[in-house]
């Protein structure tokens, strides 16, 4: 199966290929996010800082074991989620901003510890050996990002992501209807960070190089601007925030060192004119039950 | 040894100050992280640096004119990227703050390329002087000077005159302000150009201090002085004064005893642990929240 996978991954356009892998790995990362920012309302801007640990963490156990990649994957997601947990356990109780600024520090705190950490090459980076698997990256990528869009949905109506949305909207009335916020806040942390950790480990061995400084602040910043742009909480925006995001520096690649410059002024317009973003209050179920007449119009 | 490193820390940490009273001043009116903060400091390092090696003045009116370029620019981006979001939600702002520094920084990166440029030696005589048993030059010296007056300035105009009155009461609480016939929309653009105004000065300052003026000057310091404004309790503005020292202090002392690589991180550790003890910043009030 491995062989007959690999020659179709082999047929296809290496350049395609890699936008469509890094737009996976987007949505998974972003999807992530969603979890921590768009469900449970907790803004986090460190969210690269679990990416890299994921990263870094797949990374060694191909170096260091045999272990297949699947494994691998699944180890260095409770990896990442466990270091999560223990971090959340104290930073969790701060509240908005605050913990924002926590996060970001974090962050930051994670990154320069990888840039002085011997055994990953500190600030010359890693070079990542081949994983131990017959089946190509990007099926990997495209079986974690159908797991994780599955997951993300689940999560969305299931009594979990309830508890979440109601913390949410008021923490303190949240906890008065017995949610054990501090609980459910720490387990949206380990879950969103399961998910950037796994996204770590595919982008460590899809590049088969990874750096430290990869991972610092503007990646955490691009993650959250997917989740903002796509609408908050919902999950078909944020696959389509990653999606537009992640591919458009290279739609925007003909304008050449103008680029970024319209990426900037692009997220102002994208927020000025759609505030709630692209696909924020739009309810999928309803539009597709009005397309089939199943539901009259509403009035207003 | 540690007189020298208590002003090398001083004089870094006067600049951390100015730049978090920028970032302060406008969370205490709009709750808003202005992340475009740091690249104004930016702008201003580079607005010094053209007045200098082009104008050839010297640098006091170096800072005036970078000031006031700055506070037009302030005003302007929040005309443009703030003003239209201020009933959406918060991180939508947020994220258009995230926008406005990607695009001044990349704006930065075309017209001047990604070099560091340097001052000419010409922009500040500095001389050492010797105080007791360090050496401190004239530069230091004028850094602190400098950032002393213009939080003195910032001090009188919040306590003393009419529009810091405004700019109070529009903190205390927005709707109340807009009901007793103050202009908010007059007191917003007010404190971001008085924000921009100090973050200028702080750029040139860095700027002749280091004697380099890059476009990405802006993030990493901007990160600390927005980690300094959180350390002293947001919306705060002795807290932003008082974070900004403590961090500038800090972190000179963590590398003068050998963690030189670990530079960026002392910073954030030490505010990662201020929060965890005193969640509401050193010097920030305590939020009683009710359902």
């Amino acid at each position: 199966m491995g062989n007959a996978l690999q020659s179709l991954v082999a047929s296809m356009d290496p350049y395609l290929m890699q936008i469509l892998v890094n737009i996976g790995i987007a949505i998974v990362l972003a999807l992530g996010l969603n979890v921590i920012v768009g469900l449970a309302g907790q803004l986090s801007l460190g969210h690269a800082a679990f990416m890299s640990i994921g990263a870094f963490t797949s990374a060694m156990i191909t170096i260091k074991t045999g272990l297949p990649f699947s494994l691998n994957l699944a180890a260095t997601g409770v990896v990442t989620a466990l270091v999560a947990a223990l971090i959340g356990f104290p930073i969790l109780r701060l509240t908005g901003d605050y913990l924002a600024i926590c996060t970001l520090g974090f962050a930051e705190i994670v990154k320069v510890f990888f840039l002085n950490f011997q055994p990953t090459n500190k600030a010359l980076g890693l070079t990542v050996p081949g994983a131990h698997t017959a089946i190509p990256m990007p099926i990997y990528v495209a079986v974690v990002v159908v797991l994780s869009v599955l997951v993300a949905t689940f999560v969305q109506s299931s009594r979990f992501g309830r508890a979440l949305k109601a913390i949410r909207e008021d923490e303190i009335a949240a906890e008065a209807m017995g949610i054990d916020a501090a609980r459910y806040k720490i387990q949206a942390f380990a879950l969103g960070s399961f998910m950037a950790g796994v996204a770590g480990g595919l982008y460590a061995h899809f590049l088969s190089y990874i750096n430290p400084s990869d991972f610092g602040f503007l990646k955490s910043v691009d993650m959250l601007s997917m989740v903002v742009l796509g609408g908050l909480g919902s999950v078909p925006g944020t696959v389509l925030g990653a999606a537009v995001l992640a591919s458009a520096p290279e739609f925007l690649r003909f304008m050449a060192q103008y680029r970024m410059l319209v990426y900037g002024a692009l997220l102002v317009f994208l927020m000025v004119f759609r505030p709630n973003g692209l696909l924020g209050g739009v309810n999928f179920t309803e539009l597709v039950l009005r397309a089939l007449k199943m539901k009259p119009r509403k009035r207003s | 040894m540690f007189l020298q490193q208590l002003i090398n820390g001083v004089a870094l940490g006067s600049v951390y100050a100015l730049i978090a009273l920028g970032y302060t001043m406008v969370y205490g009116i709009i709750t808003l992280i202005n992340f475009a903060h740091g690249e104004i400091f930016m702008v201003g390092a580079f607005v010094g640096l053209l007045l200098i090696s082009y104008f050839k003045v010297n640098v006091f009116i170096a800072i005036v004119g970078a000031m006031i370029v700055c506070m037009i620019m302030g005003v302007l981006i929040e005309r443009i990227a703030y003003r239209p979001l201020r009933k959406s939600s918060r991180l939508s702002a947020l994220i258009s703050a995230i926008g406005v520094s990607i695009f001044l920084s990349s704006l930065a990166l075309m017209l001047f390329g990604a070099d560091a440029k340097g001052f000419p030696d010409s922009a500040f005589p500095v001389r050492q002087l010797r105080i007791g048993s360090a050496d401190v030059s004239t530069l230091q010296l004028l850094i602190i000077g400098v950032s002393a007056c213009l939080m003195l300035g910032l001090e009188f105009i919040v306590q003393k005159t009419k529009i810091g009155k405004a700019m109070r009461a529009t903190s205390e609480d927005y709707n109340t302000a807009a009901l007793m016939g103050i202009d908010v929309n007059r007191v917003i653009s007010f404190t971001f150009a008085l924000g921009s105004a100090l973050a200028a000065a702080g750029g040139v300052l860095v700027g002749v201090l280091f004697n380099a003026v890059s476009f990405n000057m802006g993030l990493m310091a901007g990160l600390k002085a927005f980690a300094a404004a959180v350390l002293g309790g947001i919306g705060s503005i002795p807290g932003a004064m008082l974070g900004g020292l403590l961090l500038g202090v800090s972190e000179v002392f963590g590398v003068a005893i050998g963690y030189s690589s670990y530079r960026d991180a002392i910073a954030f550790a030490i505010l990662v642990l201020v929060l965890l003890v005193k969640p509401t910043g050193l010097l920030g009030q305590k939020i009683t929240k009710k359902v």
